[in-house]
């Protein structure tokens, strides 16, 4: 399962590296010819308009969707297309979803240690208990999502910017090597969003970070490089203010 | 948050009082009372509570798949059948040269058949330790078989209900014919004892009722302790959000095959208590509506709280047998109104009601009667 | 080896010359024989009579095999009784008046004369004007292999002008010689090839035969040759066979899973009640049935087809609106709910009506059965096929051509985006159930034809109807057409190979490991609102 292509350098170097990814759903097609490369660290933003292929993207790199063509390497070894959600889950790949999915008949505290780095296998699970380090992790994710009060309450009963955060509290507990955010500020109040860039930006210093949104203001908030994508392929890349000045850009995604 | 140390809330600790307290009395009330007192439990009753209370145990194996795990198993029939076959395979070598036959081998129906000799399947079944291996392994390995495939391959709502049903229906149809060397049509029947213990006898009908009553007891342990760890809440998240897990890195598929198999397998002792209480085995206890009918026990009951899956099974079966002896006719009326009427307004079943009852006096209760159930830290 | 055609030719003319010169006496000797009524004596009247070629000899030997041959002891008088009760004198054909049958003797017959019979009008029937008589005397012969038939054969053979039953005689004459070693080889390797050129199972045992007892090699040889062939003849007539049968079975299941495959299609939930549907369309053709007067009998089914659509939709509404409706969005408990309304179906039809199973009758057109090129064909089952295609055809023009056929593939294909669009999902579901329970219904007449009609009838079909919506996906009927057949035909051709139930349980297997690859059908609707 592990390919070594260690041939290409840029292959090596890359945490994630998709090359030539096409996706179609009966004739539509969802991703063409889809290419694009991650370094180690660094924390990315997606942008593009509805139909740009970015939830597919996702459903690529995580194994839901397989592509029809294409390459997608993880830490320039692990074949992604090779392999299913739970073995690229557990390779260090984390994805929070677009609409906020957490367990919710479970307390927030079970969410998190369901969440937690830990052994996965069914007797780990049934006879193991939760160490002191785990739960000292949870206490500390608990507090930086802040629902250390809330512990105990059903996660089908927090609010909905609740469950957005802790759904990110839940990718923290996992401790991935890579974060997949699928808009993360969706129907979040503004000073909830500006907490959640800094949320993500803190995280982003140990953890590679890929954010797709929507909300222009958090993508400036955010500070990173972007990529735009449109019809299923990368329209544009660079900072913030080089893509809102290509042509292109403006015509297909901010409207002219 | 501890080491997963079995917390058991009310329901649970009176439940468990009932079912201990019931195999301890059960053999004074059937055998130490005088027969003519108004405390004693004849034997048909001794009998016909037996039968309940395999029942309620394979009632508590159903809800362990479908109430934690959301697999609504419309075959778990099957593994009661087959391990009451088993059990039943067990009793018909016991009878040796008691048959009509006479043959010391060979059940009479295989004399009646004229087959000369014992097959490959019913080697070894002489001894009740084999016998009972098989009554586990049996169930067990046709679930993980099947479960292999089904979750594998990510089978599931209401296609998996349906391959289950279809499971049973083959299984029935298979077991029918003589040629498949399990007794046909006609079963196993006519057994004359148990480990050298007739099973006719009061004293043995009333330790069956006592074992069954503790299996029951051990069975509920048993699945509070899985729902109650770690592996218990990710099943739970799997029922409520499958492909959430997976993203997280569980694998989905061996939890639920690891739950299927124990169901399973808690489902083929159920059915081996059954058999000698009832004295027969035969295809139709393959029939998918039985599985079905165990479904609605559970559903009566309340999915997901267990206690309630075995209250429901014995609830239902004492109606049961009330109506089809009261009013035959209007039995299947009755049975199929209890599935409309618990599907559209008892969701939670019976033990949901009374819990929604107890939640809501208090006025700053919990949201949920599964978040009270947790405990606090 | 003198035997050339002239020689026999003039063999020919001669015997025919003198069975017409000595017609009436020979009428009289064979006659003279049945009075002693003893079964060899009997047989020889059998014989004479067929050799004397006399016109009523048909109407004899009929009356003979049927027991209605008649012996008056008093007046030295062979009778024999119409088929309409008429006694007539077997001698001079006159009409007997004044004379009781019952005073009568009847001249008994066992089955050996009974083949006598056969024979005997086969060969008499050989000359008849009626070219199909000939055919089936031809055949009669061929069955019998009565050597005495062999002059007349070779009589009608030299002028018969249909190719078929020039044919037919030349089989029923190969028949007689194959067998006979005082036949010249040559003209017996002749008729083992006429034999192999017939291929049926008839010719095959002839053949069989020949290859066991012949000392010629010539005749062996070739008869081992017409042996193969015939084998490989009939295992792909047997093949073709089962395949008949399989695209019966699959237009059975046809009918009863396509009304599934819409429910589940349109709104994802198993009606288990299905089958209740169909059970109720049985028995509304068993009441439509009973309550036609007998002069309208014919038309008992084409009254029924409309009427069970419309109590199957009506009672499809109703549980649709009582029950599934509130259970939206969770498959499971739609799936416990229905199979509570099958049970109280089922108890209310057997409240109703009884336990029992109904009797109906099938119109004259619909009941039989034909031969066509050596395969079996039932009438009913034909009319079943047709009846499935004419469904088939009429719900892809209802889905494809009209307004509402449009919104509820719109539905079944994304709920939500429909319901955005301004579809009233809720009315779609509704009229997707009617139609879907209506075309149950349908299904239930056809079932009355071939299957007891009894409050369990609907109970067998819903596990075969949702493998078939299995296989076949759901969304697009011409899936459930391909599962249908896939399943029907498989389940025929493993039938005979490895029996009924065991077959059953294979297909089982192959379908949870063809789920496996493909889970969601042959025909699968793919696309993102799918995962949903």
């Amino acid at each position: 399962m592990t390919l070594a292509a260690t041939d290409d350098p840029k292959l090596t170097s890359t945490l994630l590296y998709l090359d030539g990814v096409s996706v179609s759903f009966d004739g539509y097609k969802a991703l063409r010819g889809l290419s694009l490369t991650l370094a180690p660290g660094e924390m990315r933003a997606i942008i593009g308009p509805n139909g740009a292929g970015k939830t597919t993207m996702m459903d690529v790199i995580t194994g839901k969707t397989r592509p029809d063509e294409g390459d997608v390497y993880f830490e320039g070894r692990h074949d992604l297309t090779r392999l299913d959600e739970a073995e690229i889950a557990e390779l260090g790949v984390g994805r929070k979803f677009q609409k906020p999915t957490v367990f919710e008949n479970h307390t927030v505290s079970d969410n998190l240690l369901l969440a937690a780095k830990a052994p996965r296998g069914v007797f780990a699970t049934l006879f193991g208990g939760s160490g002191a380090a785990q739960n000292e992790t949870i206490e500390r994710i608990l507090t930086t999502i802040r629902l250390a009060d809330l512990r105990q309450t059903r996660a089908g009963g927090l609010s909905h910017g609740q469950k957005q955060w802790l759904e990110i509290g839940m990718l923290l507990a996992q401790d991935p090597k890579l974060l997949l955010v699928d808009e993360p500020v969706a129907g979040m109040t503004d000073a909830e969003t500006a907490a959640t860039a800094e949320l993500l930006r803190e995280i982003s210093h140990d953890h590679s970070v890929v954010v797709v949104e929507h909300d222009m203001a958090f993508v400036r908030e955010l500070g990173v490089k972007v990529t735009v994508l449109h019809e299923g392929s990368v329209l544009a890349e660079g900072s913030l203010d080089q893509v809102s000045a290509d042509e292109r850009v403006i015509e297909v995604y901010l409207g002219r | 948050m501890s080491t997963p140390a079995l917390r058991l809330d009310r329901a649970g600790l009176i439940f468990l009082a009932l079912t201990l307290g019931a195999a301890a009395l059960a053999p004074v009330f059937a055998l130490l009372v005088p027969r003519d007192s108004a405390f004693a439990m004849p034997p048909y009753v001794v009998a016909l509570i037996g039968k309940y209370l395999c029942y309620a145990i394979l009632a508590v194996a159903l809800d362990l798949v479908w109430g934690y795990c959301g697999i609504l198993s419309l075959g778990h029939g099957a593994f009661f059948a087959l391990g009451g076959y088993a059990m039943g395979m067990y009793l018909m070598r016991q009878i040796g040269a008691r048959g009509v036959y006479a043959n010391p081998i060979l059940p009479d129906f295989m004399v009646f058949l004229n087959w000369k000799e014992l097959p490959v399947a019913w080697w070894g079944f002489h001894s009740f330790a084999y016998a009972s291996l098989m009554v586990m392994l049996v169930p067990g390995l046709l679930a993980f078989a099947f479960g292999w495939f089904a979750f594998r391959s990510r089978v599931t709502g209401v296609y998996l209900s349906i391959i289950t049903q279809a499971l049973t229906y083959a299984l029935k149809l298979a077991f029918f014919r003589n040629d498949f060397g399990f007794g046909g049509n006609n079963g196993l029947t006519d057994f004359k004892d148990v480990l050298g213990f007739s099973v006719q006898s009061d004293a043995t009908r009333a330790a069956l009722f006592s074992i069954s009553a503790l299996a029951l007891a051990l069975a509920y342990l048993v699945s509070k302790a899985i729902v109650s760890s770690k592996y218990g809440k990710a099943l739970i998240a799997v029922r409520d959000s499958e492909s959430r897990v997976r993203f997280l890195g569980y694998r989905v598929e061996n939890y639920k095959l690891f739950v299927f198999v124990v169901s399973a397998v808690m489902a083929g002792i159920a059915g081996a208590l059954y058999v000698p209480q009832v004295g027969i085995i035969n295809p139709s206890e393959f029939d998918p509506g039985n599985s079905i009918e165990a479904v609605i026990w559970v559903a009566v009951g309340g999915r997901g709280t267990l206690v309630g899956a075995a209250l429901g099974a014995i609830a239902v079966n004492f109606a049961k047998t009330y109506f089809t002896g009261a009013f035959p006719e209007y039995w299947l009326f009755g049975l199929g109104g209890l599935f409309v009427l618990v599907t559209l307004f008892l969701p939670k079943g019976l033990l949901g009601l009374l819990n929604m009852r107890r939640a809501a006096r208090p006025a700053a209760a919990p949201p949920s009667p599964a978040a009270q159930e947790e405990g606090v830290q | 080896m003198i035997s050339t055609p002239l020689v026999r030719l003039a063999t020919i003319l001669f015997l025919l010359f003198c069975s017409t010169m000595a017609r009436a006496d020979a009428v009289d000797d064979a006659l003279a024989k049945f009075f002693d009524d003893k079964f060899p004596r009997t047989e020889q009247g059998i014989d004479a009579l067929a050799a004397s070629g006399a016109a009523n000899a048909p109407a004899i030997l009929e009356a003979l095999g049927d027991n209605r041959l008649l012996i008056d002891q008093a007046d030295h008088l062979i009778v024999y009784q119409t088929t309409g009760g008429d006694l007539i004198n077997a001698k001079t054909g006159e009409k007997l008046a004044g004379v009781e049958a019952g005073a009568l003797k009847k001249v008994r017959v066992n089955n050996a004369l009974r083949r006598a019979i056969d024979a005997a009008m086969g060969s008499l029937t050989l000359a008849s004007p009626d070219p199909q008589k000939r055919l089936a005397a031809a055949d009669a012969v061929f069955k019998a292999r009565d050597a005495t038939a062999l002059k007349a054969l070779d009589v009608q053979l030299a002028h018969e002008a249909d190719p078929r039953v020039a044919e037919a005689l030349r089989q029923a004459r190969a028949a007689i010689i194959v067998l006979d070693s005082s036949t010249p080889s040559a003209d017996r390797v002749a008729a083992v090839a006429t034999l192999k050129a017939r291929g049926d199972q008839d010719a095959q045992s002839l053949i069989d035969e020949t290859a066991a007892k012949t000392d010629d090699p010539a005749v062996k040889a070739a008869a081992l040759d017409a042996m193969a062939a015939i084998k490989a003849h009939l295992v792909w007539l047997n093949v073709l066979q089962n395949l008949i049968y399989g695209v019966s079975a699959a237009s059975v299941l046809l009918l009863a899973a396509i009304g599934l495959a819409i429910t589940f299609g349109v709104m994802g939930v198993i009606n288990m009640a299905h089958g209740e549907m169909v059970m109720l369309g049985a028995y509304t053709t068993f009441i439509v049935q009973s309550a036609l007067p007998p002069a309208f009998s014919q038309w008992s089914l084409a009254v029924a087809l409309p009427l069970a659509f419309l109590v199957a939709a009506v009672v499809g509404i109703a549980i649709e609106r009582l029950v599934i409706r509130f259970l939206y969005g969770r498959p499971l408990e739609t799936l416990l709910a229905t199979w509570g309304v099958s049970l109280i179906l089922q108890q209310g039809v057997r409240s109703l009506f009884g336990a029992n199973n109904r009797q109906v009758s099938a119109p004259d057109f619909m009941s039989g059965s034909f031969d066509w090129a050596g395969l079996q064909i039932t009438t009913g089952r034909l009319w079943i096929v047709a009846l499935a295609i004419i469904v088939f055809a009429a719900l892809q023009l209802a889905l494809r051509a009209t307004s509402f056929g449009l919104r509820m593939r719109a539905v079944t294909q994304n709920r939500r985006m429909a319901a955005a669009m301004g579809i009233s999902t809720s009315r779609i579901d509704m009229f997707a159930f009617a139609l879907g329970s209506g075309v149950a219904g349908v299904a239930g007449v056809a079932l009355s034809q071939i299957d007891n009609v009894s409050p369990n009838l609907g109970q067998g079909y819903i596990i075969d109807s949702f493998m078939v919506v299995v296989l076949g996906g759901v969304g697009n009927l011409w899936g459930t057409l391909l599962g249908a057949l896939v399943l029907g035909v498989a389940n025929k051709l493993l039938e005979p190979v490895i029996g009924a139930v065991l077959g059953k349980i294979l297909l089982l297997v192959c379908i949870i490991l063809f789920i496996q690859k493909r889970p969601r059908g042959l025909f699968a609707l793919k696309g993102r609102a799918v995962e949903a």
